[in-house]
C-alpha cells in the first residue's frame, strides 16, 4: 500500500506535535503517532503550509522527530447503537471495565477498545417495509435495550431520500450485521446495520424543528424546581467555588431528575467522585422504573490526570450520546462536571498552539465554543412528529468562585438558568447552596408565579433586615420587620434548604412541592401577633421544626397528616386571622 | 554507544538548546561542564533542535561543553532497599551511601483507571480532635494543610505521619530549608520509623528543576509499594515551591501565561500528582498529605485556588490551630457513620456551638449586652478552643467525643443541646 496520507514528526511540545506531511490532511481529522507497537491517537487543529499541528490524546513521551504519522481521513467519532447504556467510558469512548481487564490498574496508552460489544445478539424487529422511503434519522426498527425501546434509524450521514430495498425479518443480529439495504435515487445502494459513527463535534439536525423549550424538567429539588426551575430541552449551569456543593448537585440531579436518560461527563474532576457513582449507581434504584439507576445512565469519564486533549473532546462524546438517544424520542440530561476544566483544556492547546491570548489566557473563541455546546441542548419535533430532547446542565468552577471571569460570563450569555452556589450558603451549611437572590431562570416555575414574586420579595426584604441589623443590632430593629426577617428565614430553612442525603428530603416530587409551597406561602401572607421579639424568634423555631420534620416524613402516610394537623394549630395559635 | 554533541546553541534560564537527531520526547541527557555533571531531561523537540530542562541549573554551562543522550526517560529503584534512604529530587543519595539502581520504573506513570479504584472506607486515626472528630481523615485521601508562612504545618504534618497507622511513608520535601529536612530526618528517627521511609529531599537551596521532580518521584515509589499492597502515606510540602517552579521553568519556555504569571495547565499538573492517591481495588493504598502556604494568605490565589479543587477538602491550619470552618474532609462521610453511634452528632453540635459562640463575640466587641445565653457560649468557646482546637492534645477518637459530651455538658443543660433524645439517654453524662 502507498501511504499517501501519512506524514512524520518535525516536533513535540508537551501533547502537540508538529507533522510534515505531503498530500493533504483536513481539519479535525484523527491520526495515529506511531510509536513502535503503540498507535498513539491524535487529531489535526491547525494547518499551516506542508505542516500541521496535532494534539495527542496520550503522553508524547517518547515520540521522536521522524517518527511516523498515520492520518485516517476521518474525523474523531463515536460509535452509536444499541448497549451505550450503563457503559463508562473515558472521553474517547473507551470502555473503562474492558480496559481495566485487559490492561489491569493503569491506562496503558494507545490502548483502543470497540465502545460497544459486537459480539453480543439484539432482538431486531422491523418496522418499516421494503419500498418505504426514508430520511437519515427514520426508525427501521427497534430492539430493546433494557427498559427502553432502542430504535435502529437510517443513519444520520445518509443524505436526501433513501428507499428501503431489504430489511431483515424480526430475529437475532450483532450490531454490524447488515440488518436493511437503502437504495438512492442515483441508484447507490448501502448496507445498514444497528451500529453507526457520528463525529463527536458536529450536531446531529437530523429533526424537524427545534421548539421553544417550555414544560419543566422535575429534578425534585425544591429550590430549583419551584424558584429556579429548568425547562426539558433547556440549559443550566451550575457555577460555584470548591466546596460549595457543585458535584454533589449534580450527583442529586443525576439520581432524581425527571428525565429518561441521564448521562454523566465527568470533565477533568476527581476520580473518586466518579467512583462513588460507578459503584453506587448500580445498588440505587430508579424510583420511577424501579429498576437500577445504571440503566438510564451513560458515565463519561475523563478525571483531571487523564490526557487533557481527551478532556476536551469528553463533553462532545457526551452531548452526541445524547443527541442520539434523543433522536428516538427521548429526553435526555447531560450534565457536565466541569465545563472550566474542559475551558483550560482549550486553554492548554491554544498556548502551544502560541496563539494570541484572551482574557485570562483563554483563547478568543472561547465564548463561541461554550455558546456552540449548549445549542446543542433543544427541544426537538423529530421527522415522525415526536419529541425528543436534550437538556445540558454544565458546573462551573471559576478561580477563586469569582464569577467575573471568562468562562462563567460566556456561559451566562448562552444559559436559560443560573444557579450560583454560594460560599457563604454553603458556610453557613445551607444546601443546596444556590443562591437564591443571585441566582435566575428563564423558565416556568411549577407553582403560581405571583406567590413565588411575593416569596422572592419577602427573601430580598429579609435580606436587608438583616444586613440592617448587623449594624442596629436588633434591640433597635422594628418588630415587623424583624418578623419579615424571621419569615425568610423560615422559608429558607424549610423550602429552600433540602437534605441530599435523606431517603425522603433527598427528592420533592411535583405535587408534593406544589402542596407544601402552598403552605409555605400561605404562612408567609400570614399576619401574626407577637409580644415581643423573643417571643417572635420562639415561634418561628417551633414552627420550622415541626415543618422539617414534615419535610422527613413521607408524602401521604399517617405520620405527614398528623404532623400537618398539628403544624395548623401552630398557625391558629398566632395567626391574627 | 551513544554520541556525544559538543556544540549547544542556546542556553537560556535552565534550558539549554542542542542540535542532535533520534533524540525521544521525555528523555534524559547527561551534560558534562567544568562544574561536573548533571543530568537533563527533552522537554521540547523541533526540527533537529532538542531543549533541555537541566536539572543542576545552567550556571556554568559553557557552549561546548557535552551532551550524551541515555536513551531513557527519568526512572527511580522501586526496590526495598529504598526504605530508611534519603534522595535528591534528582535521584541521588543524599546521605552519602551507594545509589540503588535496581527495579528500575519511569516516574510520571499512566493515570489509574477509574474503573479499579474503590470506595475509600478506612479512617486514618491522628489523635487530634480537630481532624479525628471533625473532619476525619482517609485511607487515599489526598489533603492539603492550608497555611502561611511561620505556621508549624511541617510539625503537623510530621506528627500525623508519626500517629497514622500506615505501612510506608515517603516524603517529598520541595524548597525546604536545611533545619526543617533535618527536623522531618530526626522525627522520623526518633519514632523509629525511619526504617519504614524514604526521603526525597529538595532543599531551597538546591537546583529549582529538582524541585520539579520530587512529587513524581515520591509518587512513583509510591505507587509500586502500593501495587505490593501496602498502605502509603505521602507527605508533600511544600506544593507552592513546586507550582513557583512550574512558573519558573513556564516563562523561560516562553509559555503565554494564565493568572498571575502562572502557566494555563497549573490545574493539570497539580491534578495529575494529587490523583495518584488512590485506593485500588485489589492492592494497597496512597494516602496523600500535602503542605501549601498561600502567599499573602490568600486562598484565591491560583495555587491554594487550584489545589482546592483537585483535593478532597483542605485543613486550614492559622495561628497554629486548624480552623474548624472552612476545613473540611469530603471522604468523611464515608467512614463517620461507621466509629461511633454518636461521632456525627458530637461533630455538626460542637461546630453549630462554636459558630454561635463566634457570632457572640463579635457582638460583644460591638458592645451590645450579654445575656445568659451568651454567657454560656463564651464558656462554651473557651473550653472548646482548648480542650478541641489546642495541636498540643493528642487523645484517641473516642477519648476526645467523650470529651465533647463532657464539655457540652458542663456548659448547657440537655434541652438546650438540640440532641436526639436516644442518644441523650446514652452519652450525656450522669451528674454526681
Amino acid at each position: 500500500m502507498q501511504d499517501s496520507n501519512s506524514g512524520k514528526i518535525v516536533g513535540v511540545n508537551g501533547n502537540m506535535l508538529t507533522v510534515e506531511f505531503d498530500t493533504q490532511v483536513t481539519q479535525n481529522e484523527v491520526a495515529y503517532a506511531i510509536l513502535g507497537e503503540d498507535r498513539l491517537k491524535s487529531e489535526v487543529i491547525r494547518v499551516r503550509g506542508n505542516r500541521a499541528d496535532l494534539q495527542v490524546y496520550e503522553s508524547t513521551a517518547g515520540l521522536k522527530v521522524g517518527d511516523k504519522i498515520e492520518f485516517t481521513d476521518e474525523l474523531l467519532s463515536v460509535e452509536l447503537g444499541p448497549g451505550l447504556l450503563t457503559q463508562v467510558y473515558d472521553g474517547l469512548q473507551n470502555p473503562l471495565n474492558e480496559l481495566a481487564e485487559q490492561s489491569g490498574f493503569f491506562l496503558k496508552r494507545g490502548v483502543y477498545l470497540p465502545a460497544l460489544d459486537y459480539e453480543r445478539e439484539w432482538a431486531f424487529t422491523p418496522s418499516a417495509k421494503i419500498g418505504d422511503k426514508l430520511n437519515a434519522g427514520d426508525k427501521i426498527g427497534s430492539v430493546p435495550e433494557g427498559i427502553f425501546d432502542h430504535c435502529i434509524m437510517l443513519p444520520f450521514s445518509f443524505r436526501e431520500t433513501w428507499t428501503l430495498v431489504d430489511v431483515k425479518a424480526a430475529g437475532s443480529y450483532k450490531i454490524r450485521d447488515v440488518i436493511a439495504v437503502a437504495q438512492n435515487e442515483k441508484g447507490e445502494k448501502r448496507d445498514i446495520s444497528m451500529m453507526q459513527e457520528w463525529p463527536v463535534k458536529i450536531p446531529i439536525s437530523c429533526y424537524k424543528e427545534k421548539l421553544i423549550p417550555a414544560e419543566t424538567l422535575i429534578t425534585q429539588q425544591r429550590i430549583i424546581d419551584t424558584f429556579f426551575p429548568v425547562a426539558v430541552g433547556g440549559t443550566f449551569c451550575t457555577p460555584g467555588p470548591f466546596g460549595a456543593g457543585k458535584t454533589v448537585l449534580q450527583h442529586a440531579l443525576s439520581r432524581y431528575a425527571e428525565a429518561d436518560i441521564v448521562i454523566v461527563a465527568a470533565c477533568g474532576e476527581r476520580a473518586g467522585e466518579v467512583v462513588e457513582i460507578l459503584r453506587e449507581f448500580p445498588h440505587l434504584d430508579d424510583p420511577k422504573t424501579g429498576r437500577s439507576l445504571m440503566e438510564r445512565s451513560i458515565i463519561i469519564c475523563n478525571t483531571s490526570s487523564m490526557p487533557v486533549a481527551a478532556r476536551e473532546a469528553s463533553v462532545y462524546t457526551a452531548v452526541t450520546l445524547a443527541e442520539y438517544y434523543r433522536q428516538m424520542g427521548l429526553n435526555c440530561l447531560l450534565l457536565a462536571d466541569s465545563t472550566s476544566r474542559w475551558a483550560q483544556a482549550l486553554r492548554e492547546m491554544s498556548g502551544r498552539l502560541e496563539e494570541i491570548p484572551g482574557e485570562e489566557a483563554f483563547p478568543a473563541y472561547l465564548e463561541s465554543l461554550i455558546a456552540g455546546f449548549y445549542e446543542r441542548a433543544g427541544l426537538v419535533k423529530l421527522n415522525d412528529g415526536r419529541n425528543g430532547s436534550v437538556t445540558i446542565g454544565g458546573a462551573v468552577s471559576p478561580a477563586g468562585g469569582n464569577f467575573e471571569e471568562p468562562v462563567t460570563q460566556a456561559t451566562l450569555k448562552v444559559v436559560g438558568a443560573f444557579l450560583g452556589l454560594s460560599r457563604e450558603r454553603s458556610d453557613a451549611r445551607r444546601f443546596p447552596a444556590i443562591h437564591p437572590l443571585d441566582s435566575w431562570s428563564h423558565y416556568e416555575s411549577i407553582v403560581d408565579g405571583k406567590k413565588i414574586e411575593s416569596a422572592r420579595q419577602l427573601l430580598r426584604r429579609g435580606n436587608e433586615v438583616n444586613q440592617m441589623m448587623k449594624v442596629i443590632g436588633e434591640e433597635g430593629t422594628h418588630i415587623d420587620d424583624f418578623v419579615i426577617y424571621l419569615k425568610s428565614e423560615f422559608l429558607d430553612y424549610v423550602y429552600l434548604q433540602q437534605n441530599t442525603f435523606d431517603e425522603v428530603d433527598g427528592a420533592t416530587d411535583k405535587d408534593r412541592q406544589t402542596y407544601v409551597f402552598n403552605k409555605v406561602s400561605r404562612i408567609l401572607d400570614t399576619s401574626f401577633k407577637f409580644e415581643g421579639k423573643d417571643e417572635a424568634r420562639r415561634y418561628f423555631l417551633e414552627l420550622r421544626q415541626m415543618f422539617i420534620d414534615w419535610n422527613y416524613a413521607a408524602f401521604g402516610t399517617d405520620k405527614f397528616k398528623q404532623i400537618e394537623n398539628g403544624l395548623e394549630d401552630k398557625i391558629k395559635e398566632r395567626s391574627n386571622a | 554507544m551513544r554520541k556525544v554533541y559538543h556544540r549547544i546553541i542556546q542556553i537560556a534560564g535552565n534550558v539549554i538548546t542542542v542540535e542532535a537527531d533520534d533524540v525521544a520526547y521525555n528523555d534524559l541527557a547527561e551534560v558534562k561542564s567544568a562544574r561536573g555533571t548533571s543530568l537533563a531531561q527533552v522537554i521540547r523537540l523541533l526540527d533537529n533542535k532538542v531543549y533541555l530542562q537541566v536539572f543542576a541549573g545552567s550556571r556554568g554551562i559553557s557552549t561546548g561543553d557535552e551532551v550524551r543522550f541515555l536513551g531513557y526517560p527519568m526512572r527511580v529503584s522501586s526496590s526495598e532497599d529504598l526504605l530508611g534512604r534519603v534522595f535528591t529530587g534528582g535521584g541521588v543519595p543524599k546521605d552519602n551511601r551507594p545509589a540503588i539502581l535496581e527495579n528500575l520504573i519511569e516516574i510520571g506513570g499512566p493515570s489509574v483507571n477509574p474503573a479499579k479504584r474503590i470506595i475509600p472506607r478506612n479512617m486514618i486515626r491522628t489523635g487530634i480532635p480537630m481532624i479525628d472528630v471533625f473532619n476525619t481523615l482517609v485511607e487515599s485521601q489526598k489533603l492539603p494543610i492550608f497555611s502561611v508562612a511561620g505556621e508549624p504545618y511541617n510539625q503537623l504534618l510530621a506528627r500525623i505521619a508519626m500517629q497514622a497507622e500506615v505501612d510506608i511513608i515517603i516524603l517529598g520535601g520541595m524548597g525546604l530549608k536545611h533545619d526543617d529536612y533535618l527536623f522531618f530526618r530526626n522525627t522520623l528517627d526518633e519514632h523509629g520509623a525511619l526504617s519504614r521511609s524514604v526521603i526525597f529531599m529538595h532543599t531551597a537551596s538546591d537546583p529549582v528543576v529538582e524541585c520539579l521532580l520530587v512529587p513524581d518521584m515520591a509518587l512513583a515509589v509510591a505507587e509500586s509499594y502500593a501495587l505490593k499492597g501496602k498502605r502509603v502515606l505521602v507527605l508533600l510540602t511544600d506544593m507552592t515551591n513546586f507550582a513557583d517552579a512550574l512558573k519558573e521553568i513556564a516563562i523561560t519556555m516562553e509559555q503565554i501565561p494564565s493568572n498571575r504569571g502562572y502557566p494555563g495547565d497549573l490545574y493539570s499538573q497539580l491534578a495529575s500528582r494529587y490523583e495518584k492517591a488512590v485506593d485500588f481495588d485489589g492492592a494497597g493504598s496512597i494516602t496523600v498529605l500535602a503542605a501549601t502556604t498561600m502567599p499573602g494568605d490568600d486562598v484565591t490565589h491560583p495555587i491554594p485556588d487550584n489545589t482546592g479543587y483537585i483535593t478532597e477538602g483542605q485543613f486550614y491550619l492559622r495561628h497554629g490551630r486548624i480552623e474548624p470552618f472552612g476545613s473540611l474532609s469530603r471522604l468523611k462521610q464515608q467512614v463517620n457513620s461507621k466509629t461511633r453511634s454518636d461521632h456525627r452528632t458530637i461533630m455538626d453540635t460542637m461546630i453549630r456551638f462554636y459558630a454561635d459562640y463566634k457570632e457572640t463575640l463579635e457582638k460583644r466587641s460591638m458592645g451590645f449586652q450579654m445575656s445568659k445565653w451568651d454567657e454560656k457560649l463564651l464558656k462554651y468557646g473557651d473550653l472548646f478552643e482548648a480542650r478541641m482546637m489546642d495541636l498540643s492534645v493528642n487523645i484517641p477518637l473516642e477519648d476526645a467525643l467523650n470529651l465533647g459530651w463532657k464539655t457540652l455538658a458542663e456548659c448547657f443543660d440537655t434541652t438546650e443541646a438540640g440532641i436526639k433524645s436516644d442518644l441523650i439517654k446514652e452519652y450525656w453524662p450522669k451528674a454526681e
